[in-house]
């Protein structure tokens, strides 16, 4: 008589499972992913299909923390793991270690990713950049402090504006440590100004910040690609200025900062305005105003030249140059009488100024013609009279009070 | 006039230059511009030496207090 075995369903589910165990250990599986569910506990579960079968998988929580990326419905991937077996339902399934996506780097996934959903949140919009200051006192710089980007930023600077001031935050620019550093970098930068702002220090707050780090492999950046490395640049009330790597780089940073330089040099030059430029600007400027200012005085000369034959000013030219001559000794004397000055030097120059406009109808009058006035106002017209009213006149000694008996209008 | 930034006093500078350019002032406004051009000049040339182009590193303290320490270049080179 055969005696039959007789199997547990617990015995078969195990035996089951070692077989499978034993097949496919280490296998790796490629398939597009459907039902894709992630639970509080950071567990995920998934599907894999391909045309004509489908296998569920399951990712745990201590796998998953290093992905880069965000598994979606409908992306390729290549699973690795083992198939085995879940007792309690008697389903096989992946238990999946790592996963890449097909086709591309998951890198480059996880960029793209994120890059995405921060527009559609809105943090690269044009309306939320905020403008860099023109000209800065002190800028912030967020990098290595021994690395190629604070070598060529600093070379920049010096060139463009030794007067800026410079505060170097240093932190670690690649490695699992830089994203928190380079956030709390940011934040302590913005906390520095709210200290010197609250505390009324006489230190500047900083103006303008440059994260930076010199060229290296996308692995290398990867910390500008990080979510709250774009989130603390984005946050930041003072404008960020991001340079990372090369010209060709782009990082999701370089989105969310208020500007994009292509290199650490290119935002030195972005940030500091150059001195001698601006120097040139302020002497432009300031030729103009000596030469326009001569040549309106020159025809307030002309014009009481004409009137006068005699010249009252001489040399425009020199009472500009007198007058700065004035403004330097009154920037000079930084006492108490500063008010008393500029009260004594502004009377002075109404007097002349009095004068000036005087002297055209006194010399009118010295030349035989005689000014009338209605009350205090100077008449023009015969027409202002009517017939018994007073009427004044003004001769180059004094001044003659009549009656009028008569008025003619002349016809034209 | 002294607590105005320098990108504005330079635009107040401008403005002035652009006025009398255009000509036909009184002679008191013409004058007075002229004065207040000259000072714009000069406060932009304050402005431009204000600050003395110190590098420093700056960090924060476990105790939430920061500290500053001069940048030697040649140092962390």
């Amino acid at each position: 008589m055969n005696e039959t075995r007789v199997y547990t369903v617990s015995e078969v589910t195990q035996n089951i499972r070692f077989i499978l165990e034993d097949t496919f250990s280490d296998v790796w599986v490629e398939g597009e992913v459907s039902n894709f569910k992630m639970y509080s506990s950071g567990h995920m579960y998934f599907s894999l299909k391909d045309d004509k079968s489908l296998m569920n998988c399951v990712l745990f929580k201590g796998n998953s923390r290093n992905l880069a990326f965000t598994i979606e419905d409908g992306m390729a991937v290549l699973c690795f793991g083992k198939v085995s077996v879940y007792d309690k339902r008697g389903q096989y399934q992946l238990y999946v270690n790592a996963v890449e996506p097909r086709g591309r780097g998951a890198l480059q996934l996880a960029f793209e990713q994120l890059k995405d959903k921060l527009r559609k949140e809105g943090l690269f919009e044009e309306s939320a950049k905020k403008t860099l200051p023109f000209l800065p006192i002190k800028v912030g710089v967020v990098t290595s402090a021994n690395g190629a980007a604070i070598r060529d930023i600093l070379k920049v600077a010096r060139r463009r504006n030794a007067n800026t001031d410079i505060m170097i935050y240093p932190v670690r620019v690649q490695g699992e440590e830089a994203k928190y550093e380079i956030v709390s970098a940011i934040e302590n930068f913005n906390e520095f100004n709210e200290r010197v702002i609250d505390e009324n220090k006489k230190e500047c707050p900083v103006d303008v910040i440059i994260v930076s780090r010199g060229g290296g492999s996308l692995e290398d950046l990867w910390p500008f690609n990080e979510e709250i490395v774009a989130r603390a640049i984005y946050a930041s009330k003072i404008p960020v200025v991001s340079a990372v790597g090369h010209e060709v780089d782009y990082t999701i940073s370089d989105f969310t900062a208020d500007l994009r330089a292509p290199t650490p040099s290119a935002a030195a030059e972005l940030v500091f305005p150059s001195k001698e430029d601006l120097e040139r600007a302020i002497d432009g400027y300031k030729a103009k105003l000596i030469s326009f200012t001569g040549i309106q005085l020159k025809a307030f000369e002309k014009e009481i030249e004409r009137l006068n034959s005699r010249y009252v000013l001489r040399d425009p030219i020199n009472v500009l140059m007198q007058k700065e001559q004035e403004i330097d000794d009154f920037e000079k004397n930084q006492s108490a009488q500063i008010n008393h000055v500029v009260e004594l030097k502004e009377a002075s120059f109404r007097a002349m100024t009095g004068k000036l406009n005087a002297l055209s109808p006194l010399s009118v009058l010295e030349r035989g013609y005689s000014i009338a006035y209605k009350d205090k106002h100077i008449a023009i017209s015969v027409k202002s009279f009517e017939k018994g009213e007073m009427l004044r006149t003004k001769f180059i000694d004094g001044m003659v009070s009549s009656k009028v008996e008569k008025i003619e209008v002349r016809r034209t | 006039m002294k607590d105005i930034s320098f990108e504005k006093a330079m635009e107040n500078l401008e403005q002035i230059v652009g006025k009398l350019e255009t000509g036909n002032l009184p002679l008191e406004t013409l004058l007075k511009q002229y004065e207040d051009g000259i000072k714009l000049v000069r406060i932009c040339r304050e402005k431009l030496n204000e600050a003395k182009g110190k590098i420093e590193k700056i960090v924060k303290n476990e105790n939430g207090t920061f500290e500053k320490e001069s940048f030697n270049e040649e140092k962390d080179k």
